[in-house]
């Protein structure tokens, strides 16, 4: 029933498992075993970058779960996702050891240059993977319970609560820029060595961090496909279509908000987490209001509602983002503007719904040049 | 040719240089045919300085008294550089003279009576006529009491500073005779003050009482200064000490009291800030259901005005505010009508697109300073009349800039409630926020009435601008750092109530300035936040809710 229920696809999704899989195979041996100079090389650059992708495309799948199946619209998905960086980057930390500027055994160099003597309280446990990997999951996903309890038990809806969370993030982008919060400050945390033993340096580790992010977006969404066509996702999406109707039958529609919203916060930071290995660094820009404005603009592109439009949108505008700010930096902001004008105008669906509608389209083309020309046809033929 | 020209230049030359000769020998002579009298006070003042020849201090004390007390014009200048340590003996004539080291070690130098340059002499060609601390303080006091009799009122309030700084007694005299003659309050204010410094320090038990009584309403920091050593001074009597600890606290209270009322006036001035960032986001929100993120490159596109109006009449700039509030209102007015009309129109009951679509207005219009103007900062000025400050009691000042914001925001408050209430355009707006269909029914063209209102809104932005221009950078993320707070101060007021944006607005000023001396400016703003994020838990709609049916979409 379980494993019907995942494997009755449609086209979307065998395209995205289908590529995750290919790419799952194809790049590690494409980096790993193609000798440097072949044409088939995948560089280890490309290999992190597109391992960013993965991650945003998992970030996006996060959001479109709460936004396109529940109508919760966050503008502050930013902090959950750099929540789950920082658990990461704490731990990544506490692996420099004494191989920090300053050779301090046990503080960070930041703390060192700040004078600190001892670890801060929230920094103890951090050097044990385990006790990250649970903060990764547990400090986003906690804020947001306790965030959406306040929001969604006092019935803020629609615009308000959009506003209430970006000034969520806005205002723990505020607190991270402070040297005294004990994360970094500005420069946020960075210089790691390695996780789990292994170099972040070495081919190898980036490899196994890309196939990781790969499988992590694969199983995020069978695991949001399970949650959607539950019960409780129907529910869910009944909330999102009729809330006080849904509210008049019965349901408690606080609590599902609830869910739905702190299972999304801790996808988000599982995709922060994944992130920050890969790029070596994580700091309080990640908390601007607007990356998670972008951020909704990527599953606005995909096409919510559907998860996978959610990573292809995450894809195509940061493959844009990549090529622009390097070929017209001057030009990025405009095109991002102006995509964003374009999708909310034009694109309501994203582009799924118009590769979705494309058949139809194509299907009425046909059917009128049939009558057309079919008419003139007979019409010649006739006489 | 060119021969016969050489020798004419050298001729001419020759007859120059003997020009310059007999030039420079009258001028020698001039002072032996100079006016009588002015040798003669010349003569008096050369012997007054000549006693500053000697090896005693004390006789150079007396002869300080002396030159003081002269009439000749370059006492003060005699004075100071004895201080200074610049006045020197030529050994050669021993003369008094003025000395400027030079960089190869000797000295450039001028009499001391005449201030005629004598050139330059070598390293021991001049004897420095050297000063102890004693005779420093003296000369301080001895300068002071000269500037006090100056004709620039700022001048003598400084001289009576230095006076009190100086603590030297023997400056009473020169301080009591001012105050016979003293007319200006501040001047009066400043020698009372100093006068008080010295009573504190009298030996006189009753004088020193009655002074520390009187220094109760003075804010001066010397007095406190004073104070504090007094109430801690093991050899001063109890009743003195007591005295001394009694006044210092009444001072501090109205230390604290005036600390208060700062704190009132700076918290309003930030919330007459939010309050005009806000209320055109307020208009467009409450009355449109409209979320425009453009909102702060509208008030971007004002403060950019200002600087275009600045540089287009660089002559006017004491009226370039004047211009620039309606230049301002007309250009971020046209481009809020150009979104409106261009984008919002599609969009209406659809809040969420709106936010999304004028997201990426706003990235373009940011894009399209950056492009014209450079991602530099754009130095605006303030003109004459809004820069110093205001005292409104002794030791209690506030800023124009910042006082004329205050105004103003309330002026434009004023102004808008009175449009939305009194006119034809405010009437139709109100019909339509309340009931769209029926106000369409009745004959209004909503489609218009939405351009302008949106217009108007974003007119307010602009006029915003203006006034931040004045505080802060003008660049191409002026902007960025007013939209959130902007949103918070709409949504706790209450959407489209301009009252309760004017509340909310105050409030979170004041509360954000009261905040900052205990929790840091930016810890502060995060309370807000968070308080904010629970207050609307409590209140979904704000502290002034809209009622009835309109409230219920």
């Amino acid at each position: 029933m379980l494993l019907g229920r995942l494997i009755k696809q449609d086209w979307g999704r065998s395209i995205l498992l289908g590529t995750l899989g290919v790419m799952c195979v194809v790049v590690p041996v494409a980096n790993l075993l193609v000798p440097e100079d072949s044409a088939f090389h995948v560089s280890t650059y490309t290999v992190t970058l597109l391992g960013k992708y993965l991650c945003y495309a998992l970030l996006a799948m996060a959001l479109d779960l709460v936004w396109g199946y529940c109508g919760i619209l966050s503008l502050g998905h930013g902090a959950f996702f750099a929540l789950g960086g920082y658990a990461m980057g704490m731990y990544l930390m506490r692996q420099i050891g004494t191989r920090g500027v300053y050779g301090h055994p046990e503080l960070p160099d930041f703390m060192v240059f700040l004078n600190w003597e001892e670890l801060p309280w929230y920094w103890f446990g951090f050097d044990a993977f385990w006790f990250a990997m649970l903060m990764v999951v547990l400090v986003p996903g906690l804020l947001a319970l306790v965030f959406g309890w306040l929001a969604f038990r006092s019935r803020v809806t629609g615009v308000y609560l959009s506003i209430m969370t970006q000034a969520l993030t806005y205002a723990l982008l505020l607190a991270f820029y402070r040297n005294e919060m004990g994360f970094g400050g500005n420069n946020g945390l960075t210089d790691f060595k390695d996780i789990l033993g292994a170099s972040l340096q070495s081919d190898v580790t980036r490899v196994v961090l890309f196939v990781v992010s790969a499988i992590a977006l694969a199983l995020t969404y069978l695991f949001c496909r399970f949650v959607v066509t539950s019960k409780l996702g129907r529910v869910v999406t009944a909330v999102r279509d009729a809330d006080d109707r849904t509210r008049f039958i019965g349901y408690r529609v606080e609590n599902y908000k609830v869910w739905i919203f702190t299972v999304s916060a801790v996808l988000a930071g599982i995709a922060g987490a994944l992130y920050v290995p890969q790029v070596g660094i994580i700091n309080p820009s990640e908390f601007e209001p607007l990356k998670s404005i972008e951020l909704v603009v990527w599953v606005a592109l995909g096409g919510r509602g559907t998860l996978y439009g959610a990573a292809l949108g995450a894809v195509i505008v940061n493959y844009a983002k990549t090529w622009m700010t390097g070929a017209f930096p001057e030009v990025w902001p405009f095109a991002l503007g102006g995509l964003f004008i374009l999708v909310t105008l034009s694109l309501p669906k994203g582009v799924v719904g118009l590769v979705r509608s494309l058949p139809y389209w194509l299907a009425s083309r046909v059917r009128y040049m049939y009558h057309k020309w079919g008419s003139l046809i007979r019409a010649k033929f006739s006489h | 040719m060119k021969v016969a020209a050489r020798s004419s230049t050298r001729i001419e030359f020759g007859r120059w240089v003997r020009s310059c000769l007999v030039i420079v020998v009258a001028a020698g002579l001039v002072p032996c045919f100079g006016l009588e009298e002015k040798s003669a006070i010349d003569a008096s003042f050369q012997a007054t300085v000549d006693l500053l020849k000697t090896r005693s201090f004390g006789e150079k004390a007396e002869a300080a008294r002396a030159i003081a007390a002269h009439t000749h014009p370059r006492t003060l200048e005699v004075l100071t550089a004895l201080l200074d340590a610049e006045l020197y003996t030529e050994r050669k004539t021993d003369r008094v003279v003025f000395a400027n080291g030079l960089d190869g070690g000797g000295f450039n130098i001028r009499d001391a009576v005449t201030g005629e340059g004598l050139g330059q002499v070598g390293r021991r060609g001049a004897k420095k006529i050297s000063v102890n601390n004693r005779l420093r303080g003296l000369l301080r006091g001895l300068i002071a009491g000269i500037r006090l009799d100056d004709k620039d009122p700022d001048d003598r309030i400084a001289a009576a500073e230095a006076i009190a700084d100086g603590a030297d007694s023997s400056m009473r005299e020169v301080l009591d005779a001012r105050l016979l003659v003293e007319s200006d309050a501040k001047v009066i204010a400043a020698i009372e003050t100093a006068l008080v410094v010295f009573d504190l320090d009298a030996n006189d038990e009753t004088i020193r009482l009655r002074a520390i009584r009187a220094s109760a309403s003075n804010l001066d920091g010397r007095v406190r200064e004073k104070l504090t050593g007094i109430s801690n001074d093991p050899v001063a009597s109890e009743a003195i000490q007591e005295a001394a600890r009694e006044t210092l606290e009444s001072i501090e209270e109205t230390v604290a009291r005036y600390k208060t009322i700062e704190t009132v006036f700076f918290g309003l001035s930030l919330g007459s800030v939010l309050v005009l960032a806000a209320i055109g986001l307020s208009i467009t929100f409450g009355v449109m259901g409209v979320i425009n993120m453009a909102h702060g490159e509208l008030i971007m596109l004002g403060a950019y005005t200002t600087y275009v109006v600045q540089t287009l009449f660089p002559r006017a700039l004491e009226y370039s505010l004047l211009i620039a509030v309606p230049a301002a209102f007309f250009v971020s007015g046209l481009v809020g009508i150009g979104i409106e009309r261009g984008i919002f129109r599609f969009l209406y009951g659809r809040p969420l697109e709106t936010l999304l679509a004028s997201f990426g207005v706003s990235l373009v219009l940011q894009q399209t300073v950056k492009t014209i103007f450079t991602a530099l900062n754009r130095p605006v000025a303030t003109p004459q009349w809004m820069s110093g400050s205001f005292e409104l009691l002794d030791g209690l000042s506030l800023t124009f800039n910042r006082l004329y914001i205050l105004i103003f925001a309330g002026f434009v408050f004023a102004a808008l409630v009175l449009v939305l209430q009194r006119t034809r355009l405010g009437l139709e707006v109100r019909a339509v926020t309340q009931n769209r269909a029926m106000a369409r029914a009745m004959g209004i063209r909503s489609a218009r009435v939405d351009a302008l209102t949106f217009g108007l809104g974003a007119g307010i932005a602009g006029v915003a601008g203006v006034a931040l221009s004045q505080l802060t950078n003008v660049g191409p993320y002026l902007g960025r750092g007013y939209i959130v707070d902007s949103f918070m101060v709409v949504v706790f007021g209450g959407v489209g109530n301009l009252w309760g944006t004017l509340v909310a607005g105050l409030s979170l000023g004041v509360a954000n300035k009261f905040l900052e001396p205990y929790a840091g400016a930016v810890i502060a703003k995060v309370l807000v936040l968070v308080f904010i994020i629970l207050f609307i838990q409590w209140r979904p709609r704000g502290l002034f809710p809209q009622k009835g049916r309109a409230a219920e979409s």
